[in-house]
């Protein structure tokens, strides 16, 4: 069992209270995934060639100033920083490569969870409650966001092995379910030279739609090669810069409800957590069909 | 409470847990001559009014979670709103309607009772059922009387991919359009004692439809005995 939630404000004053209205959602969804927890959430993207990294590193106290100095010495590059416990979100002109192969050669353990423009990701190891409050979810703002809570099944407890995981730039996915095939994907993929974090299903499932997106596909025909390319149970929930994405496998065995109003896109694993939404007594709520893809688009 | 001379007793889940309010209906509730029971904001809640053993009649007043009025036995229960996984999941005898939607396994392996869903009922409906009835206003979704042992599931609407797979003695009758048949089910003419039951079951559910639409799908019986010349293909 694993908890999925998402939420796309559709107007500017929800956008500004995106934390506050998916928070009881997160912590709802605690009793199907107790052991970590994470949420990515999307906002006003940052001009290029600036970027946003989201960074996290396993030791507490961590010199995140200094990392913003060393950045500024060894690669010439001036950065914005914001921490967050174990967590910084950096701001700077530079891109994915480069960072990680200077973090790898600084060899301090610090990883990169997610980047691009408008991403921001926090995820970590401890009951969903403790999580959203020690990064701060109830402050956070943005058009949409895409959070899970896990019940490791297959793979072991870490903040790495925790959701959402990401692939290339504004990218990431939640998952609920297990796939059958993930080695058989890593296969695929390692053989295009993509490389892992984890060992984690998931991580595999995530690499594989990007990959078919870097190669040209959009999100519907990625997901389209999904259907034949990965075996198992599934109900994912994608997140991008501009879109939220729900399917669940050919059976269906995973759970999802929507509802949504002329204010949000609210999804969920189960009903109840979103009881507590304005206006869900009014609210389109529908249960997603199998193998069909539902995409949200950010309104301008 | 005293309504019209019943007692009836108003339990609000937004004061009071789940727990608790099953407890009271199974242990208390008869000895106090509680006939009617009012149950408010279920948000979505699971396993309210799970395992009642007593003939009364209880309303749930907005949207439920899973398993609601799972074991079901004698009682009477109306959900005002939709219901998670698995509602009457093993229902025994009695009644459960769902007057919005219902989500996956509607009454999984039901033995007996009634279970009415006025909305649509997504996949898996009656999964397993082993003698109960369930009749639904709308439309069931994909693999709906899979493997369904007795009883009989009525489907106002349409009906999803891979009807009745596996099918064993229950029979699925559908108003509207059949997607796909699962494994071993096959329609069958409708006969006077079909339209005779499902026009009693349809008027126990309080629908009024023309019954001459309705097709009769039940069992072929060709995979009660294992064939060995069919190389795992069905």
């Amino acid at each position: 069992m694993c908890g999925i939630i998402g939420l796309m404000a559709k107007k500017e004053e929800l956008r500004q209270s995106l934390g506050e209205l998916v928070l009881p959602m997160f912590d709802c969804m605690a009793e199907r995934g107790p052991d970590s927890a994470g949420l990515a959430v999307f906002a006003t993207a940052v001009a290029p060639p600036l970027r946003r990294f989201s960074l996290f590193s396993d030791r507490d106290g961590y010199d995140w100033n200094g990392l913003a100095r060393s950045l500024a010495t060894d690669l010439d590059c001036r950065a914005e920083i914001v921490t967050r416990d174990n967590h910084a979100e950096v701001v700077a002109a530079i891109e994915d490569d480069p960072l990680r192969r200077w973090l790898k050669r600084r060899g301090n353990g610090v990883r990169v969870l997610a980047v691009g423009h408008s991403i921001e990701l926090f995820k970590d190891v401890d009951r969903p409650d403790e999580v959203a409050r020690r990064y701060g979810f109830a402050a956070l703002r943005g058009t949409h966001c895409v959070g899970h809570t896990r019940m490791a099944t297959e793979s072991q407890v870490s903040p790495a092995h925790a959701h959402p995981f990401t692939a290339g730039e504004d990218f990431c996915l939640v998952h609920n379910g297990s796939l059958s095939n993930p080695y058989s994907l890593r296969r695929l993929l390692e053989e295009e030279n993509l490389e892992f974090e984890t060992d984690n299903d998931s991580e595999a499932a995530c690499r594989f739609l990007q990959w078919r997106m870097r190669k040209g596909d959009t999100i519907e025909q990625a997901l389209g090669s999904a259907f034949e390319k990965i075996d198992g149970f599934y109900t994912f929930l994608i997140g991008t810069a501009n879109q939220m994405v729900l399917v669940r496998d050919p059976f269906a065995c995973k759970p999802a409800v929507v509802a949504e109003t002329d204010q949000y896109v609210a999804i969920s694993s189960e009903f109840r957590s979103l009881a507590h939404l304005p206006g869900v007594a009014d609210a389109n709520i529908f249960e997603p069909l199998p193998e069909q893809i539902y995409v949200w688009r950010v309104a301008a | 409470m005293e309504s019209r001379g019943v007692k009836t007793v108003r339990l609000d889940l937004s004061a009071t847990s789940v727990r608790e309010v099953n407890d009271y209906l199974h242990h208390q509730l008869i000895s106090e001559g509680v006939r009617v029971v009012e149950i408010l904001n279920p948000n979505g809640m699971h396993n309210i009014a799970v395992g009642l053993d007593c003939p009364i009649e209880a309303h749930v007043r907005g949207n439920a979670g899973y398993f609601i009025g799972g074991m079901n036995k004698q009682a009477h229960i109306t959900v005002y709103g939709n219901v998670g996984w698995s509602v009457a999941e093993n229902i025994m005898s009695g009644s459960v309607r769902v007057k919005g939607n219902a989500s996956e396994c509607t009454a999984a392996s039901g033995h007996g009772g009634l279970v009415v869903i006025e909305g649509d009922s997504s996949s898996r409906c009656g999964i397993s059922m082993k003698g109960c009835d369930i009749v639904v206003g709308g439309s069931v979704g994909h693999m709906s009387g899979f493997m369904a042992q007795a009883g009989n599931l009525v489907v106002c609407g349409d009906a999803g991919a891979h009807l009745g797979d596996s099918l064993y003695e229950a029979v699925i009758y559908v108003g509207g359009k059949i997607h796909s048949f699962g494994a071993d089910a096959r329609e069958e003419p409708m006969t006077e004692a079909d339209y005779a039951k499902i026009g009693d079951l349809l008027k126990r559910a309080g629908f009024e439809l023309p019954l001459k639409e309705f097709k009769r799908v039940a069992s072929a019986r060709t995979l009660y005995h294992w064939n060995a010349e069919a190389h795992q293909v069905y």
